[in-house]
């Protein structure tokens, strides 16, 4: 066992898969001697070489589209955004060209690749150093696409990542880089890809979460076993593309409500997908609306007045919890 | 070294460039009788551009042709009956039905299929090269796009990142003067493409994309160039789309005047003037070697319409390497009606 900080998790994977397998390389943005604007590829450089750990010139098209080229060719690629709102600049490769590469070759290629870098908001780094972009990829197929909340997620889901044959879009939250420190097994660890996890059990209502929200959700399951002698039952998909219905399915038969909560914008995010499909499949087992909770509809504001009150927090998890739990 | 109708490479050049034209007008013809649909994209009067830049390389170099290259699949061997199956549609064909035109390559032939927002693939022709130089390979990448897709960013992106790393990449671009219906005019206002090579830190040439012989020799030095790490070339192949944009298109915005002009430099007709200096009956050849092309074109149209298509669901095979599971099912389309799944 050792302790852990997400951002030393993500690293610590990146360097045991480029250890245990010579075709992984990354690239990206500052990513070699300067060990990335993050400092997750830090010492990269000096273990494997400028070959395998490169730095690019601000090129998030080339970026993407050179490791769907490495990835085709025999390599598996991790590339790094310096901010996931870059990827934006990517879109194209992303969503034409590596998504359907395999498609449009009937099997031919397989693209094992992943996109990474820092997503998220909350600390004050304003409309395009705070987006939650995992939504506009979600629903592209061919893509699969990660949100880790946990350092032991983190690692474990990078891993099955890089070893994946498909390309891989992978959010991690800079929030949790520093602030999140988690005693991990030594050892190999991998989780796969595509599996939500309960991460704590309750019998009153479920709530869905993944990425930058999943505390906000723990906590307000603290507050409310506390408070009201309610067990909410907290639900990490974890993965965002394949979202693993059959888990959200099960705890909702049993709670009989649901609360989706992301920190990406509310409207046509993951969480209308969750409710649409719990609103289907559940339907005569709620006794309550779906109800979503997710960012306001405007950009990243900066001011830290602005931008608190466009997120999603604990406080507001607990009052639409509340509202939920009571109707 | 013969490659597809004779030992001797000048006789065998002239087939190569009359099978990508009969190829391609076989195409347009299926394509007015229905056999093949969607959109097609003529490449004629570009043939000594793709048979020049494709016709010396290795085997295990890569290219990245575009949509009115169908002539360098055809040149790196691939199956012409695949080809056509996979124009038709069929589930014999490259991409097993999923795409009639040139957006699946072929695995076999280290051919990459480009998506239809051209200048996408030299990124990806970029990667395929970083992954020659760090196996230390001496293979090489070939991409094309045309001057419209030059002014695409993704280009600029990939010509300067190998530059940079000084990657084997050829980059080709095929001038044929217009992108659809805009002219060259309105698409650059530097007097070349090529001369941004020289921004790239590397090498540019403009050279005559009608003639076969400057398209191999420009094309050579280049793949020699990058093979011996020299890094990339831009080539600038000055060329004339013949026909409009798509099968549709009748491109009544060209001066008909300039249309004549360069039918008179017909690469086909160009080679058959070089062959005529060598003192070779060309009217015989001509008549031979046009047999053998309608031979195999009408062997791969009969194979591709005896082919069967793919079925409906086979739509989703191949979105992945690996099951992820089919996509959750309606309870409507499960015919579960009102209450079942609570019962």
């Amino acid at each position: 066992m050792a302790t852990r900080s997400y951002l030393q998790a993500i690293g610590d994977a990146l360097r045991e898969e480029m250890e245990r397998d010579g075709s992984v390389i990354v690239m990206g943005e500052d990513v070699g001697v300067y060990g990335g604007a993050f400092k997750v590829t830090e010492g990269l450089i000096d273990r494997f070489g400028p070959l395998r750990v490169v730095d690019t010139p601000i090129s998030e098209a080339l970026i993407a589209g050179a490791a769907v080229g490495a990835a085709v060719a025999g390599l598996r690629p991790v590339v790094e955004m310096q901010f996931m709102d870059f990827i934006s600049c990517a879109f194209d490769q992303i969503v034409n060209m590596a998504a359907t590469t395999r498609y449009r070759h009937g099997g031919q290629f397989r693209v094992p690749m992943v996109v990474r870098g820092p997503s998220g908001a909350g600390i004050h780094g304003g409309l395009f150093h705070s987006q939650n972009s995992e939504a506009w990829f979600a629903r592209v197929p061919g893509l699969k696409v990660i949100a880790p909340a946990t350092a032991r997620d983190a690692k474990g889901l990078l891993k099955s990542a890089i070893r994946d044959d498909d390309p891989v879009v992978f959010f991690e939250h800079k929030r949790f880089y520093r602030s999140i420190r988690e005693e991990l097994p030594d050892g190999d660890l991998v989780i796969p890809i595509g599996k939500a996890q309960i991460v704590r059990p309750g019998r009153h209502l479920t709530v869905v979460t993944y990425g930058g929200t999943y505390y906000h959700a723990l906590e307000a399951a603290e507050t409310i076993a506390r408070e009201d002698k309610a067990e909410v039952e907290v639900i990490d998909l974890r993965t965002v593309r394949p979202i693993d219905h059959e888990t959200v399915f099960a705890s909702v038969r049993r709670t009989g409500r649901l609360l989706v909560v992301h920190e990406d914008r509310q409207t046509l995010g993951v969480g209308a997908e969750v409710a649409a499909q719990v609103a289907e499949h559940c339907f005569e087992e709620l006794d309550a609306p779906v109800v979503r909770l997710g960012m306001a509809e405007a950009h990243n504001a900066y001011a830290p007045p602005l931008e608190a009150w466009l997120l999603p927090d604990v406080a507001k998890v607990i009052e639409r919890a509340r509202w939920v739990l009571g109707y | 070294m013969p490659r597809f109708y004779s030992d001797d490479r000048s006789i065998d050049l002239y087939y190569a460039l009359k099978l990508v034209r009969g190829f391609e007008d076989k195409v347009s013809v299926l394509h007015r009788q229905n056999e093949i649909l969607g959109g097609v994209y003529s490449g004629r009067g570009q043939e000594a551009v793709v048979v020049g830049t494709a016709y010396d390389l290795d085997a295990s170099d890569w290219v990245f042709p575009i949509h009115r290259d169908l002539g360098v699949w055809l040149i790196r061997g691939t199956d012409p009956k695949l080809l056509m199956a996979q124009l038709m549609g069929r589930r014999a064909g490259l991409s097993k039905g999923k795409d009639n035109w040139t957006h699946a390559g072929d695995a076999a032939h280290n051919v990459f299929g480009a998506t239809s927002m051209l200048g996408g693939t030299q990124p990806v022709a970029a990667g395929v090269a970083w992954k020659f130089k760090l196996m230390g390979e001496r293979h090489v990448t070939v991409s094309y796009f045309g001057e419209g897709a030059s002014s695409r960013g993704d280009v600029h992106e990939a010509m300067n990142f190998a530059g940079v790393h000084k990657l084997a990449c050829v980059f080709v671009c095929e001038n044929n003067q217009y992108a659809y219906s805009t002219p060259v005019s309105l698409q650059i206002a530097g007097e070349s493409v090529a001369r941004r090579a020289e921004g790239y830190g590397f090498t540019g040439v403009v050279c005559n994309g009608n003639d076969l012989h400057e398209m191999l020799r420009v094309t050579n030095e280049a793949v020699e160039r990058a093979r011996n790490g020299g890094g990339p070339t831009l080539l600038e192949a000055v060329t004339y789309r013949v026909k409009g944009h798509s099968e549709h298109d009748r491109a009544a915005y060209r001066d008909k005047a300039e249309v004549a002009a360069w039918e008179t430099k017909d690469p086909v007709r160009m080679w058959e003037a070089f062959l005529d200096e060598l003192d070779v009956d060309v009217a015989a050849l001509r008549a031979e070697v046009e047999a053998r092309v309608r031979e195999v074109c009408e062997e791969a149209s009969e194979f591709a319409r005896s082919s069967p298509f793919a079925d409906g669901p086979d739509a989703l095979e191949d979105v992945y390497a690996a099951d992820v599971g089919r996509p959750l099912p309606s309870r409507a389309e499960r015919s579960q009606g009102p209450g079942a799944a609570g019962a």
